[in-house]
């Protein structure tokens, strides 16, 4: 089942490398916000270390809403949805397949994203890099899970664009607080153990919807 | 139709109730010595917030049931504990700032509570919002479904958060491990209020519910 | 090896599928003719799987694995190229890669895509859409054919080389229902024929050697009320 997954993901992500356009698009969006925000500051009157946490996932935040609407936007113009649901794979595993493509989308983006943002805003990353990639990395997955799931939903429905990111606001905003604060703990140097209770709450928040997103896909797909 | 007029009923009798427990809490429950009259109203905030998220509870169960048992009854439940939810949501939503500008000096603050509660508010629209926007009513159910489920999981990591938090709104006095440290008086209060709300929450879920089945019937059905 | 018994499904108010039951045996070949809203493409989805039936039962031996389906969606990524998209199907049905690579030159030879196998299917006209899509739903080697329309934007020589391909599947015991427009075409290859009205079949005969202009007429009579 695995392996029918990485089938699906390794053919969204052939398809996106072909176009390139969303991923370019994010990527050019993230350099933007973080040069806009840092010449738009007043470096006297606010520390880097207080807006930047806000600026970080702001920037990462879209990247996923842009991972999120090409997703099953893929299958319904290509209309090869009843393709996938015809063929002998489980309908989890094309929901764990669409999970990977998106992960390895936004995490690309991050990877650009946290080296400039730490250029830009002068901010010293390597002493707490592992646990700030682990914050990323736990937020990113959250969202993400949640957000597979909806446009599996969405991309049917009438005004498809606007009602996913309303669907998925209520569910962003949890990790995204905790990513934010935990972030801002770290990146002020204060004690691990700090960050820790949020780290904690967003490994949680993971294990919970990724299971339950695996669990729920195929009522969504199938008839 | 029966299932209308025994909902209207019930809504009737609890909002003479619910009149009841405000003869009560003016007239016979002590004044809270800091906050004043303004505290008063605590006792349709707190009963409304416990059912906002009671109300989320119903529909994240309902739904489950729905996908296993794919009974229409549960689909039509969850969506009218959904829209009563939405109300108490509102209803928490006003009366909190209407509470907290005398005592906090401002109508609203991104503490952890209220902000959580806005989430909670932001999970009914859309719910309400995805069932408008969908036109196949079985597609419509099974999808609502997973909405209700995702967002009755959400509840207790906002619940956490809160505690988590050290804020401006005050602790939970009455919903916390230890037993409820509100003075005699107006614990009872709080109790019979409680339970009013619960009467209007079947009052209301038990309309609405009525107004889907009359829904569906007047729609060509197979 | 594929039976129906008892399919009733219905969209809102319209039934589209009304008490339909039939049997297929290795090497039949149904062929079933209807006016558009009759519920054909219904009937192709329900046994497939794709659809759940309001009552009845499908069944497929071999279940989706041993199903090849063309629909009216040629299921083809257009961002990637005709051998891409036949290794990807042909890898989620789990086909071994020395049977793909034989397959796929094999189809790609007799369906005249071999100078296509490295464009972007999105490059590709209609036509040639089609014959991918062919390939595709054969890739896996399929015992049952579910085949909606098939014949689609196919010119004379491709359509000739498909109803080859079809004739060689039937001969080797593959089951194939086939839901046309055409007549002609459809007859051809049938060894059973139905016609379909509101969700019913209204007859379903072997084809007893009748050729295209009896099965029109028969087609004519039953369909309009006959």
């Amino acid at each position: 089942m695995l392996r029918h997954a990485w089938l699906v993901a390794r053919k969204d992500l052939l398809v996106e490398f072909r176009s390139r356009t969303a991923i370019l698009s994010a990527v050019v969006f993230t350099i933007l916000v973080l040069l806009v925000f840092n010449f738009g500051r007043d470096p006297t009157a606010v520390a880097a270390v207080d807006l930047a946490p806000s600026i970080l996932w702001v920037t990462f935040t879209f990247a996923a809403m842009l991972a999120l609407n090409r997703a099953f936007h893929l299958e319904l113009e290509n209309q090869a949805l009843d393709g996938l649901l015809l063929a002998p794979v489980s309908r989890s595993s094309i929901y764990l397949g669409k999970l990977i493509a998106n992960l390895a989308f936004v995490a690309t983006v991050e990877a650009v994203g946290l080296p400039l943002f730490a250029l830009f805003f002068n901010v010293r990353i390597t002493p707490v890099l592992g646990p700030l990639v682990l914050v990323i990395a736990l937020a990113t997955i959250g969202f993400v899970a949640v957000g597979t799931l909806f446009s599996a939903m969405t991309g049917r429905t009438r005004f498809a664009e606007l009602l996913l990111p309303v669907l998925l606001l209520p569910f962003m905003l949890p990790p995204l607080i905790w990513a934010v604060l935990a972030t801002a703990a770290l990146l002020a140097g204060r004690p691990l153990s700090e960050a820790g209770g949020w780290l904690r709450l967003l490994a949680a928040f993971d294990i919970v919807f990724v299971t339950l997103a695996f669990f729920l896909f195929p009522a969504t797909v199938s008839e | 139709m029966k299932i209308l007029k025994t909902g209207r009923w019930i809504t009737v009798s609890g909002l003479a109730l619910l009149a009841a427990v405000y003869v009560r809490a003016l007239a016979f429950t002590p004044v809270e010595r800091t906050q004043g009259m303004a505290q008063k109203i605590f006792y349709i905030h707190l009963p409304s917030a416990i059912w906002a998220e009671g109300a989320m509870i119903f529909v994240g169960v309902a739904s489950i049931f729905f996908l296993f048992l794919k009974d229409a009854r549960l689909d039509r439940f969850a969506e009218a504990s959904a829209e009563v939810g939405l109300v108490f949501c509102t209803l928490v939503l006003t009366t909190g700032p209407i509470w907290g500008k005398p005592i906090w000096g401002t109508w609203w603050t991104w503490d952890a509570r209220l902000t959580l509660t806005l989430l909670l508010f932001l999970m009914y629209v859309g719910y309400v919002l995805l069932r408008g926007a969908v036109t196949d009513p079985g597609l419509r159910a099974r999808y609502a479904a997973v909405l209700g489920i995702c967002g009755m999981s959400l509840v207790p990591f906002v619940h956490l958060s809160v505690y988590m938090f050290r804020t401006l709104h005050p602790q939970p006095i009455v919903i916390k491990p230890s037993a409820p440290s509100l003075p005699g008086e107006m614990l009872t209060t709080f109790l019979f209020s409680f339970v009013v709300f619960s009467i209007l929450y079947v009052g209301f879920v038990t309309q609405r519910y009525a107004l889907a089945l009359l829904r569906e019937r007047a729609e060509p059905h197979a | 090896m594929l039976l129906a018994e008892g399919l009733r499904h219905a969209y809102g108010a319209v039934q589209a599928l009304d008490d339909v039951s039939f049997a297929l045996q290795p090497g039949q070949t149904l062929a079933v003719f209807g006016p558009n809203g009759a519920g054909k493409t219904t009937l192709l989805k329900v046994l497939a799987g794709l659809i759940r039936p309001r009552a009845g039962r499908a069944h497929i031996e071999g279940g989706r694995r041993a199903v090849g389906w063309i629909g009216h969606q040629p299921q083809l990524y257009s961002q990637l190229t005709v051998g891409e998209n036949l290794q990807f199907w042909a890898a989620l049905y789990d086909v071994p890669k020395a049977d793909f690579l034989r397959r796929e030159d094999d189809l790609l030879l007799r369906l005249g895509l071999q100078a296509y196998e490295h464009k972007l299917v999105r490059e590709l006209s209609r036509g040639l859409v089609q014959r991918v899509a062919i390939a595709r739903a054969l890739i896996h080697d399929p015992r049952v054919l579910l085949l909606d329309e098939p014949f689609t934007g196919l010119d004379r020589t491709a359509a000739e080389e498909f109803r080859q391909l079809l004739a060689e599947q039937a001969a080797e015991g593959r089951v194939t229902v086939l839901v046309t427009h055409n007549v002609e075409e459809g007859t051809e290859l049938a060894t059973d024929v139905a016609f379909m009205r509101a969700g019913r079949f209204v007859e379903v005969a072997p084809r007893a050697g009748r050729d295209a202009a009896d099965i029109a007429e028969a087609y004519r009579r039953a369909v309009s009320g006959g």
